[in-house]
């Protein structure tokens, strides 16, 4: 396209940009930063979230009657723009006072106090007065308490970016703006709780809320509690994703692997073993690789009975998305439990004998870069006798909090290992936590459970990337095996519309809900759409990877082990009662309009 | 055909019809078949005369006579003396309210006097179910000629130079926001009419379309010719379903006509038209919100531009104009340019239809010339202030508009001047005030309706203008303070500077203007704790004067509360806390012993 430029002046210095940018863009261009608080760019995504909603970004053009907000108003040639005349500022600080004026003041006990953009702006802007407070109607909600995810919308400042992310990026569909005027707030439909809508957990809206109207459940008091009481074990997995993100919030830069110090600091914090789901991932491996080889093997065969594409199982996000949006396709996902619930039900069994503690006795905890895992342990497929396998799953956000809490000097740790016989992973484990990960994994152990012939090679780029759907041929000597991969539930509303309609010629297709994978998951610390952190993020996991010296999870000795003494082989009767699982018509349960 | 003698013209608009003219239509139309007259006189509903308070109206043709406040038991009189034997039933003729002259013809009526009917031409006029009617009052001739005889260029040309402005609020020229449409490039194309009438007191939009819903099925062909959509759409509020009814027969008989649908006279021109029904909110007349309205999004407006004429109806372009602007088009394609550029001023061409309300004499609809002055929209045509009271202000423009006053009287009305005035043109909702009206009271009448419309979209309208409104709400109590006026005029004017659609940026307007205007009486409210025009309930009290009292306990009786104690032949006396101050006490008292302080 041809791009015409456009000259204008902003507080009098000259930008040159294309046409049809905007002058917040322009601005920025030109080295002013005008703040904005509803606006989000998440550029990687093709999102630009600008309703003009918040008003806080007004700047003044002349010849133009009243204020325009930079965020959403294009440039023009020979535009003038002022970004900080007295009119601006008594408006910007005009507009804040309003919002605080309807916004509660408790920030000393808000969970997102410290990391919320509005006490951000309230500091820049310097307000100390709220005019006529007392005479002011606060608009107030009911709170609404989800398994995952915590509605506290008196916060709420309708800057809609949670909107943006369940509607447009994720197509979920389960928030929307209800209500008008003073009262109007996002909610699901008829203010219902989210409990009942189509909402997966996946968090996204939860990591670009600027306020603390949406925080995930807290679950680190009874952490504490359970860490202090000598009755229990407790013991902890970390995902693959937390490693490579959790330093951030300790100030280190996006990228910065900190596995060692993580298991330093778990073990600091009393957790009697430490593992890792990178170990439960390589057991995912073998079971939902073997899935994989029946499936294909069969359908080769022509066994009508059999459908493909198969798909990834791992994502609890993912798998709430197609339970109640996709309810006639539920035989097609892989039966494999996630990496979570594996380790959990390995923990609570084979390692509960081995220690000799009973299962009352042993709590499980799970480090999760997800909020979808908080309601993941709670499926009653999940249980014993009402006893969890995973007792609760805490967020890298959480845990980081926690670290702070205990005092713990994060960034002066030394290195330490994750525990045996469950903390013994491989490179495959590990990169379960970035998209096209789980499906490269697969493959480098149905490659040779197949061919019976070792790997020419290990690394497999044409899986991985940040594209939203992205596919692959690979060649399983001679057969050729087609791989899709989706992240982002938009993404995989398409992939999954595509096979609903038969047009799909996929083998096996790996989804991820967040974008990135797990590494962009809800219970990350928060990259304010910047993607370039979630780049750093992944770099650090192939890197992990790549360092490993083993790297294929059938050659994990550790899963061998556990085979031979416990489980049989893949897919044994004991496997499939603790390994697997069965997927739910949630379309019944969900209040539909 | 039957060549009847006489006409009846019964008013059968939303207003005439809540005080029964179906019944006495049906009454008239059995009484003329009772005495046998049924060849020679003929009863026909038509739409709105504008003349509503005095409803219902009935005029007979070809006298001129006008019946207002006919009941359906009236019906024989007016058959027997008035059609038989040729003399009028003075009762219920029109009494002029200022010189009490009863008004034998209506061309003498002042009312009508200085009225110049364009979008309201047909309506009281002919009966709205019949596209004959419509036909034989040269309907439907605009459109033949648009497409038998001119370009799409040359109809947008005419509309230009005509001057015709959008007459839904901020006037912009409609000729040229056609010439937008037309040149977005695109297929699929929309007209839409945005009959989304909001205003409290505006009704012209839905009498026209009770009234005369073809002129509107005409317009939106002739511009659906112009800008090249085959598809018109109505965005309707549901609670007009008179309108909607009337409609929905006039489409199916433009359909039947050939008027609609395929190859319209022959001339391969498409066109049709379906309708949208809105929920009543305020904001989705905003075009951007009526548009996310109709494809079943959220009614809140959205940046532009894009303006709907690039990017409207799913994200098509689209031509939106509101009712009463495409009432005006096939009168100027049928009598030119030229004629329609003789009414009106220099920038603001052609009448304007307003919706009378308030205290004055003659409350209606009226269309009058731009530029004709406020003084004579309101003391002549609108028959002046009832009661004799005396005239204290007038809001122009609705909610969003603005109160003018005394000294603005001579202002000539067209889209300028009103705006220098410091009201707007709006829809045409004029409410008139007088001397018992607390302008106070009034600006929080208005900010309350705007607060309650708010779509939420944008922090200003969503939070300022409630805090504006909780302000008004604590000086009428006699809580505010002297920074109160200062924070009504800062908070007011960034309300203006930083919302996001006309709905916010033209709220804070009553408050504002009445700021400027009538300032005498915030700070009586502020200062004196005193409401001057005794309206403010917290600041008066009613208390019986002790001289006067002469312990008849016909207050203590009267009081539905029973805040009044005293024994008989004692001074009575009010328990405040207990006063509703509804003012029974004081109505009841023969002996002006009760007073307001």
């Amino acid at each position: 396209m041809n791009m015409e430029m456009v000259k204008l002046t902003i507080d009098k210095k000259e930008v040159e940009v294309p046409e049809g940018t905007t002058i917040y863009k322009a601005a920025r261009k030109a080295g002013i930063e005008i703040p904005v608080l509803c606006y989000m760019d998440l550029g990687d995504l093709n999102i630009e979230h600008k309703p003009g909603g918040c008003r806080i970004c007004v700047v003044e053009v002349e010849g133009r009657r009243n204020l325009a907000p930079s965020c959403s108003t294009e440039v023009y040639e020979g535009m003038k723009v002022h970004t900080h005349t007295i009119r601006v500022l008594n408006a910007r600080q005009t507009v804040m006072e309003l919002l605080l004026s309807d916004h509660p003041k408790d920030c000393l006990i808000c969970p997102k106090s410290g990391n919320c953009d509005l006490q951000e702006l309230a500091i820049k802007m310097g307000v100390r007065e709220i005019h006529n407070q007392d005479i002011a109607e606060v608009s107030t909600y009911r709170t609404d308490f989800s398994p995952a995810i915590i509605r506290d919308m008196n916060k709420c400042i309708m800057c809609r970016r949670c909107e943006t992310m369940c509607n447009e990026l994720q197509t979920v569909g389960a928030l929307s703006a209800i209500n008008r005027g003073f009262m109007s707030v996002v909610a699901p439909a008829f203010e219902m709780d989210l409990e009942d809508s189509v909402c997966t957990y996946c968090g996204q809206c939860v990591a670009v809320c600027p306020t603390g109207a949406l925080t995930e459940v807290d679950h680190t008091h009874r952490l504490i509690r359970d860490l202090s009481n000598p009755a229990k074990t407790v013991i902890v997995q970390t995902a693959p994703a937390v490693r490579a993100a959790l330093g951030e919030e300790f100030g280190l830069p996006p990228g910065t692997l900190v596995t060692g110090k993580m298991v330093a600091a778990l073990r600091r914090l009393g957790f009697k073993y430490v593992f890792d789901t990178d170990f439960s991932a390589d057991l995912t491996i073998m079971e939902e690789g073997t899935e994989l080889l029946d499936r294909l093997t069969k359908h080769l065969r022509g066994d009508k009975s059999v459908r493909l594409p198969i798909l990834t199982s791992c994502c609890p996000g993912w798998v709430n998305f197609f339970e109640a949006q996709f309810t006639d396709m539920l035989d097609i996902p892989s039966t494999a439990r996630s990496p979570q619930q594996m380790f959990g039900a390995i923990a609570k069994t084979y390692f509960a004998d081995k220690i000799r503690v009973k299962r009352d006795n042993l709590i499980v905890v799970s480090i999760m870069p997800c909020l979808a895992k908080k309601y993941e342990c709670t499926r009653d497929e999940f249980k014993v006798d009402g006893n969890p396998d995973v007792d609760y799953s805490i967020s890298t956000r959480e845990l980081a909090h926690l670290i702070k809490k205990a005092n713990i000097e994060f960034n002066t740790l030394p290195d330490e290992d994750f525990d045996l016989p469950l903390g013994e992973s491989t490179g495959a484990g590990v990169i379960f936590g970035a998209t096209g990960g789980v499906i490269e994994a697969a493959i480098r152990t149905a490659y040779e459970l197949y061919t019976n012939k070792k790997l020419p090679r290990i690394d497999f780029h044409e899986l991985r990337g940040m594209d939203g759907i992205r596919e692959a041929v690979i060649d399983f000597d001679g057969l050729s095996i087609n791989i899709g991969i989706a992240h982002g539930l938009g993404n995989a509303r398409k992939l999954l519309e595509d096979i609903r309609n038969g047009k799909n010629h996929y083998h096996a297709i790996e989804i991820m809900a967040c974008p990135g994978g797990c590494i962009g998951g809800g219970g990350q610390p928060l990259h304010h759409g910047n993607f370039g952190i979630l780049k750093k993020r992944m770099e650090a996991i192939y890197r992990e990877d790549a360092t490993k010296s083993i790297r294929k999870s059938h050659e994990n000795p550790y899963i061998i082990k556990l085979y031979e003494e416990f489980l049989g082989k893949p897919m044994s009767e004991r496997s499939h009662k603790l390994l697997h699982t069965h997927y739910v018509d949630k379309s019944k349960k969900i209040i539909y309009i | 055909m039957t060549d009847f003698k006489i006409h009846l013209l019964v008013c059968g608009g939303t207003n005439c019809r809540s005080s029964r003219s179906s019944i006495l239509a049906e009454q008239l139309r059995a009484e003329i078949k009772n005495q046998g007259l049924d060849d020679y006189a003929q009863v026909v509903t038509t739409g709105c005369f504008g003349y509503c308070e005095n409803g219902p109206v009935i005029k007979v043709i070809p006298d001129n006579t006008i019946y207002t406040q006919v009941r359906p038991e009236d019906a024989e009189e007016i058959v027997t003396n008035h059609i038989v034997k040729g003399r009028k039933v003075n009762r219920l003729l029109y009494k002029d309210p200022r010189t009490d002259k009863i008004i034998v013809d209506a061309r003498e009526m002042e009312t009508y006097k200085k009225q110049i009917r364009i979008a309201l031409r047909n309506c009281g006029v002919i009966d709205p179910e019949s596209i004959d009617e419509y036909i034989a009052k040269d309907g439907y001739t605009a459109l033949g000629k648009v497409l038998t005889t001119m370009s799409p260029e040359e109809v947008i040309q005419i509309i230009k130079r005509s001057g015709l402005r959008g007459r839904g609020g901020a006037g912009f020229l409609t000729g040229l926001k056609w010439e937008l449409t037309r040149q977005t490039p695109g297929k699929e194309k929309y007209v839409v009419c945005n009959a989304d009438e909001g205003d409290p007191g505006a009704f012209m939009d839905r009498s026209i379309l009770e009234g005369d819903p073809h002129s509107i099925i005409e317009a939106m062909a002739i511009n659906g010719y112009c800008t090249g959509a085959s598809q018109g759409l109505v965005y309707i509020r549901a609670e007009y379903p008179l309108a909607i009814d009337r409609l929905r027969k006039a489409i199916h008989q433009a359909q039947e006509y050939g008027m609609l649908g395929a190859d319209i006279f022959s001339t391969g021109f498409d066109f049709d038209i379906s309708l949208r029904f809105g929920a009543g909110a305020f904001v989705c007349g905003e075009e951007t919100a009526l548009i996310h309205s109709m494809e079943g999004g959220r009614g809140e407006p959205t940046m532009k531009p894009p303006f709907p004429s690039v990017k409207g109806f799913l994200g098509k372009p689209t031509n939106v104009n509101n009712v009463e602007t495409f009432a005006n088009v096939p009168a100027i394609i049928n009598k030119g340019t030229e004629w329609f550029r003789s009414i009106g001023t220099e920038k603001s061409k052609g009448t304007k239809v307003f919706a009378l309300a308030g205290k004055v004499n003659n409350v209606g609809l009226i269309e009058v010339p731009m530029g004709i002055t406020l003084r004579e929209v309101i003391f002549e045509i609108g028959g002046g202030i009832k009661n004799d009271k005396k005239f204290k202000g007038v809001q122009i423009g609705g909610p969003s508009g603005g109160c003018l006053t005394e000294k603005h009287l001579d202002v000539p009305i067209d889209y300028e001047s009103l705006v220098d005035a410091g009201a707007m043109m709006g829809s045409g909702g004029m409410i008139i005030m007088d001397e018992d009206d607390c302008m106070v009271d009034v600006a929080k009448f208005f900010l309350d309706f705007t607060v309650d419309e708010s779509c939420g979209k944008c922090t200003p309208c969503r939070i300022g203008n409630k805090r504006l409104h909780e302000l008004l709400i604590n000086i009428t109590k006699g809580n505010g303070k002297e920074e109160d006026i200062e924070r009504l005029i800062n908070l007011g004017n960034v309300i203006k500077d930083t919302s996001l659609c006309m709905l916010g940026q033209s709220a804070p307007n009553p408050v504002l203007s009445i700021l400027e205007n009538f300032i005498e009486e915030y700070e009586a409210h502020i200062r004196d704790k005193k409401c001057p025009a005794g309206v403010c309930k917290d600041l008066m009290k009613y208390e019986i004067v002790a001289e006067n009292c002469v312990g008849c306990t016909a207050c203590a009786r009267a009081c539905p509360v029973g805040a009044i104690t005293g024994e008989r032949k004692e001074v009575h006396y009010i328990d405040q806390s207990l006063c509703i101050k509804c003012g029974a006490c004081m109505d009841r008292c023969k002996f002006n012993a009760v007073i307001i302080n």
